[in-house]
């Protein structure tokens, strides 16, 4: 008998009503960012080595989407074009339509390593875009207190980066790319440098700020729970080159809760995501931790 | 428990109170050590100064004499029964004790020159301080942009560098008589010494520095909407900051060791004319005390540097500097986790 029906687990395509209504309803909203064959080659000794290869996929506006794949699959690549940061050798990149050749505000990025300008309090942070678009002083200052007020930090407004623990100056970073208003936020492992328990906090943060505003969301991550917890959809990517191998409907309905971490979809989803990254990978239930979990919680 | 009772850690700090304590030491050492060899007779004192000539027809009293020749003389007058000579084993006049040098920089400052004309000792030292600073600063005025731009963009990285690295092989010195040559005897071929010596060096120094910064920033600029003169103004540069000051500091102090060169080119002038005149009349403890005053001018001016530098980037350390609280309110937030 194979694992996953040992474990028990449902079709993570099975959805409830309710999903695919929600997921029905994004996709009749516009597009935000159109991804169409997009390539990427880096020059390499052996001659052009390609990364990415022909990527092509949507992404709706006020859509929270996560990329997961093998590590080294071109995730950071591949998110990396979309904000400009490099040239595509080949494809588009469309951003309501238009093609985008250049970084700018239009696509907020929070990193995984710290980039808070470390001479810069905490405040002037989050108004560097602000002032960047030509906003005065004055105005910018007011924006990004409310801004720091979201992300929990107001207090905090005159400190330096460097008096801020690493979860805190990530909040900045997101508050500093959300003050700008972008259309898009693109989010590479952001919480990756955080212990478990910030990361949590984080996530749930960043749910709640999502839910508040317009906006849409590219997350990448390695942590598969933290991916099915957050997203509407999940590009699943595969290596050598970094190729679109499944693009996953999440089947947890929202609002989202740390309690559905253990409901059959939630598992299902984490099940089928972790075979198609590590095929496998999952013999035994001891393999798949939260089930663990689930019977810790049992006792 | 920490082993605070060990001095020597590896990579770690040591108790701010020994630390001044080594600090004090690195200067008092010395200074003992100068302080044992003056006044202690059985280290040194090769020479015997002469208290009594006695029958001696070759040496007269206070004269100087090698303590071998004293007793080779004395020797013979003992060996002819006449009255031999009696001294005082003394230092060379080359190292003169710290109480004469303390006295000579004294004296130095509050003594007129010997010749009617010739400049006080503190002219010499501002004039000394001139012609640095005016080297340094036209030097730094070209530099620092010129540095800042190769570090930042290619383009003139690979117009620039190359040549300035082979040109910085030329000691300076050699354009000295060039430099008379086109820009007379004053103090203008001195000025244009110190620029050539600080110039091409600073040019490489600025663009390595600047090309260190953490691109990572200069990315989050971009993703912010940053262009190219906003990534330089706003990003680059107070990025690069901390290291450029610390850079241009260490270069004054280079700035500086051209001075005894420029200053002998064309008409000797400054400190050097002072140290050249003093050693003329064989006043050894005047040429220490300039040589001090070099020393202190330029550890001072380091010091107040260094201070103005750790207040200027506190952000650093997370901290707020002098000056930043000048100009806000302080919020005294401790962060939590
Ligand atoms: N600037 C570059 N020059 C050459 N090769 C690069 C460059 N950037 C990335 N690569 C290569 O592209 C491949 C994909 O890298 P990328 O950082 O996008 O992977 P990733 O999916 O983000 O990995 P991870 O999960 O470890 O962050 C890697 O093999 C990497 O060596
Ligand atoms: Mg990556």
């Amino acid at each position: 008998m194979d694992i996953h029906s040992k474990l028990n687990l449902p079709n993570y395509r099975q959805q409830s009503a309710e999903v695919t209504a929600a997921l029905d309803q994004l996709k009749k909203q516009p597009v935000a960012l159109e991804i169409a064959n997009l390539t990427k080659e880096f020059p390499s000794d052996a001659g052009p080595r390609r990364v990415l290869n022909d990527v092509s996929f949507k992404v709706y506006q006020r859509e929270f989407l996560s990329i997961i794949g093998p590590s080294g699959c071109g995730k950071s690549t591949l998110i990396r074009l979309l904000a400009c940061l490099e040239e595509s050798t080949d494809g588009l990149i469309l951003l309501n339509k238009y093609p985008v050749r250049e970084t700018g505000a239009d696509r907020g990025m929070v990193f995984q390593k710290y980039t808070l300008f470390p001479w810069l309090t905490v405040k002037k942070n989050v108004m560097f875009g602000l002032e960047v678009s030509g906003r005065g002083k004055f105005d910018a200052e007011i924006e990004a207190r409310q801004w720091l007020d979201i992300v929990g930090l107001e207090e905090y407004a005159d400190l330096y980066p460097a008096q801020l623990s690493g979860g805190m100056q990530q909040r900045v970073a997101i508050a500093r790319a959300l003050a700008n208003k972008p259309q898009v936020l693109l989010m590479d492992e952001p919480f990756g440098a955080l212990d478990a328990q910030t990361r949590a906090k984080m996530q749930a943060y960043l749910l709640q700020i999502w839910e508040k505003i317009d906006i849409t969301i590219i997350f990448i991550t390695h942590d598969l729970d933290e991916a099915v917890y957050l997203s509407d959809r999940i590009l699943v990517l595969k290596a050598n080159p970094g190729e679109v191998q499944e693009l996953v409907e999440v089947p947890v309905p929202r609002s989202r809760t740390p309690e559905q971490f253990l409901s059959p979809e939630f598992l299902a989803t984490k099940f089928h995501l972790e075979e198609l990254i590590h095929p496998g990978h999952i013999r035994s239930a001891d393999d798949f931790k939260v089930v663990k979990m689930v019977g810790e919680k049992d006792k | 428990m920490e082993n605070n009772s060990k001095w020597i850690r590896f990579g770690r700090l040591l108790p701010q109170k020994r630390r001044r304590g080594l600090t004090t030491a690195s200067f008092l050492l010395p200074l003992l050590l100068w302080a044992a060899i003056s006044y202690i007779p059985g280290i040194w004192h090769p020479e015997v100064r002469i208290a009594d000539p006695g029958d001696s027809i070759y040496f007269a009293q206070g004269d100087i004499v090698e303590k071998g020749t004293f007793k080779l003389e004395n020797e013979n007058l003992r060996a002819e029964g006449a009255r031999f000579m009696t001294g005082r084993r003394v230092n060379p006049v080359y190292f003169p004790a710290p109480h004469q040098v303390a006295r000579a920089l004294y004296a130095a400052f509050a003594a007129p020159p010997r010749r009617d004309g010739d400049p006080w000792f503190y002219e010499s030292v501002l004039h000394s301080v001139r012609v640095v600073f005016w080297g340094f600063f036209l030097s730094s005025v070209l530099g620092v942009p010129l540095g800042i731009l190769c570090g930042v963009f290619d383009f003139f990285a690979k117009l620039i560098e190359p040549f300035v690295e082979f040109f910085r092989y030329f000691p300076a010195p050699v354009f000295g008589a060039l430099a008379v040559a086109i820009l007379g005897i004053n103090d203008a071929p001195k000025v244009a010494i110190i620029f050539i010596g600080t110039f091409f060096q600073q040019v490489l120094v600025m663009a390595n520095t600047t090309r260190q910064v953490d691109f990572n920033l200069v990315e989050a600029a971009q993703t912010l909407g940053a262009r190219p003169m906003t990534l330089l103004f706003k990003v680059v540069i107070p990025a690069s900051l901390p290291k450029l000051y610390l850079d241009m500091r260490i270069l004054l102090g280079w700035a500086w060791t051209y001075l005894i060169v420029a200053e002998v080119v064309g008409t000797t002038t400054g400190i050097s004319w002072f140290i050249n005149q003093q050693a003329k009349y064989r006043a050894f403890d005047n040429v220490y005390a300039a040589i001090l005053v070099l020393g202190f001018i330029g550890l001072g001016t380091d010091m107040i540097l260094a201070a103005v530098g750790r207040s200027l980037f506190a952000w650093e350390r997370g901290e707020r500097g002098f000056f930043s609280t000048l100009t806000k309110s302080r919020k005294p937030n401790t962060p939590e986790s």
